[in-house]
């Protein structure tokens, strides 16, 4: 069974259609990234997955169970991040972990899910004295407390510094390899490619575009940059390298045969004698293609 | 499930993790307790502690009067604004979407507000009381503890249940506590908390009548009055107190809602900006 499986989905707000007919299939054990602008979609299409929202049409799944439904087996069986931090600020990041905890019928230790998040020094503070990025851990130890096999991140590393991402994100490789399903949303591409089995774009309210990030928008065919400085005498060299530097004041040509243009253009240079400097071979990033898809939906 | 946690122990520990909450919110715990204990200080400052001989009974303090009508004023704020502005602002900041979306039993959690708001509403009532009796002399007749105990009850939990209906229909957090102090100060000064008028105009009268507070503060009265000698039971008044009480429960039950309604709108301002 899937542990996500969504048909047909559609919410509006009054006038404005938020989400105009998502299908999405999510198999247990998959890390997914929805990507997408703001007011795409995503966080509406998340609410709806997690029981927070209900939809208009549609049909929702989720571990065999209707969202809609609050059904309490439901709810123990997943872990949510919020993407507002909601955390009650008069109780201690134990207190409330324990508050939460105690709603679970199998939850984690408490001290282990601080040791987790990497709050241990601070396990008998007050919310309200911790920084923000503190409060996101807090937010993320009540998403795994109970131990979930279905666990929604929803934006989880927004506002943290670089040493808190990598960590959150061991910890999310770590859940995954435990056999946790995980749903993220996410705006940086790099968490898309470092997590995610599986990505799909959404834009105006519909799946744009789906697959594994090495695949995403057909980047696994798409053909590499080639870019290198400007010899002395380039007037012979091979043909398709002969265009004018960027502002960077490198040559830089997209090929779709890398091997073939690398092997014309080292053979031309060595034959030469010339040395071609900062030559690299470079595949669009997630970011470049995601851009682009965006892009295009923008426009189009 | 068998290790699944029992709705009672959960909404005892939600009982606990309110109370804490409340205490350390001190501004909420200095009007629940020590505003109406200031009262009791400046009334008999201002009026005297005048001592009435009744024939027969001894010699009373006016205190013996007024300590019980601030006591269960003390208990209806305890547990209508506490509860009311308790519930709008963790609306507000999204803590009741995370309860929501863990497996918390709605029942755990009304149970744990309501509880709550009476225990807190009980220190603040015997507080009062206490101060009373070590203070200003006020006497107390254990034969009529039991029908100031029913009293109580039914008054903190008609007030609980209003306070749940408060916090179901105040549109905002920040918006409750005035549309708290707006309907319930002018609603005691109608119920003889502060004053006892003897022969009220019609519309005080009828407000007294029909709202709760007045029924409870005379019966609370009644068991502590030394005018009269009967066993303070006021089944009229208890009758009264339980119907707004269920009526609040009602209200709740229709208009409760678990997730902040200004992100909605602001999401959807935010959405037909970038729409349009």
């Amino acid at each position: 069974m899937s542990a996500i499986e969504v048909r047909g989905l559609v919410k509006s707000y009054g006038d404005l259609l938020a989400v105009d007919g998502i299908d999405l299939t999510i198999e247990a054990g998959e890390v997914f990234a929805l990507l997408g602008p703001n007011g795409a979609g995503k966080t509406t299409t998340v609410e709806i997955l997690e029981g927070h929202r209900e939809r208009d049409a549609g049909e929702v799944r989720v571990l065999g169970f209707d969202p809609a439904s609050e059904s309490r087996d439901f709810r123990e069986r997943i872990g949510i991040v919020l993407q507002s931090t909601s955390v009650i600020p008069e109780l201690t990041v134990t207190e409330l972990i324990d508050l939460f905890g105690a709603m679970y019928p199998r939850p984690r230790k408490t001290g282990e899910v601080i040791e987790i998040v990497g709050l241990t020094d601070k396990a008998h503070a007050r919310v309200k004295t911790l920084s923000g990025g503190q409060v996101r851990r807090v937010d993320l130890a009540l998403g795994i407390v109970g131990d979930p096999d279905l666990i929604f991140l929803d934006e989880p590393t927004t506002g943290f510094d670089p040493s808190a991402r990598r960590n959150s994100w061991s910890l999310i490789q770590n859940l995954r390899s435990l056999g946790k399903t995980i749903l993220l949303t996410t705006h940086y591409m790099d968490e898309a490619q470092n997590l995610a089995d599986r990505v799909a774009v959404i834009a105006g309210g519909t799946i744009i575009a789906e697959g594994s990030p090495d695949t995403l928008g057909g980047r696994a065919g798409a053909g590499a940059k080639i870019s290198f400085v400007r010899p002395e005498g380039a007037a012979d060299m091979p043909g398709m390298f002969r265009v004018e530097p960027g502002h960077d004041g490198l040559i830089s040509v997209n090929v779709d045969d890398t091997t073939a243009a690398l092997h014309a253009l080292t053979e031309w240079a060595v034959r030469r004698g010339i040395k071609l400097e900062r030559l690299s071979v470079t595949r669009p990033s997630l970011e470049d293609v995601y851009l682009s898809i965006t892009g295009d939906a923008g426009n189009g | 499930m068998a290790d699944r946690p029992g709705i009672a122990g959960l909404a005892f520990r939600q009982l606990r993790y309110e109370n804490k909450v409340f205490w350390r919110t001190p501004i909420a715990a200095f009007f629940t307790v020590f505003f109406p204990l200031m009262f009791l200080v400046l009334f008999s400052a201002l009026f005297g502690n005048e001592v009435i001989e009744i024939p027969g009974r001894g010699s009373f303090s006016v205190a013996q009067f007024y300590a019980p009508a601030l006591a269960a004023f003390a208990a209806g704020s305890a547990t209508y604004t506490n509860i009311g502005v308790g519930i709008a602002f963790a609306r507000d900041q999204g803590i009741l979407k995370r309860f929501r979306g863990a497996p918390l039993p709605a029942p755990a959690f009304m149970i744990g507000k309501i509880g709550s708001g009476i225990w807190i509403a009980f220190l603040a009532s015997s507080l009062m009381l206490a101060v009373g009796v070590v203070a200003y002399d006020v006497s107390i007749d254990l034969e009529r503890m039991p029908a100031a105990l029913i009293t109580f009850l039914l008054g903190a939990g008609s007030f609980a249940g209003l306070g749940l209906a408060l916090g179901s229909l105040a549109p905002t957090g920040e918006g409750s506590p005035a549309i708290a102090n707006a309907t319930y100060l002018p609603l005691a000064f109608a119920s003889d908390v502060f004053i006892a008028v003897g022969d009220p105009p019609a519309v005080l009268d009828f407000i007294g009548k029909v709202f709760p507070l007045k029924h409870f503060v005379n019966a609370f009265q009644d068991a502590f009055n030394p005018l009269t000698t009967d066993l303070a039971f006021r089944p009229g008044s208890w009758a009264v107190m339980a119907a707004w009480g269920v009526f609040g429960a009602l209200i709740a039950w229709r208009f409760f809602r678990w997730q902040p309604r200004h992100r909605t709108r602001k999401s959807r301002r935010e959405r037909r900006a970038e729409a349009g």
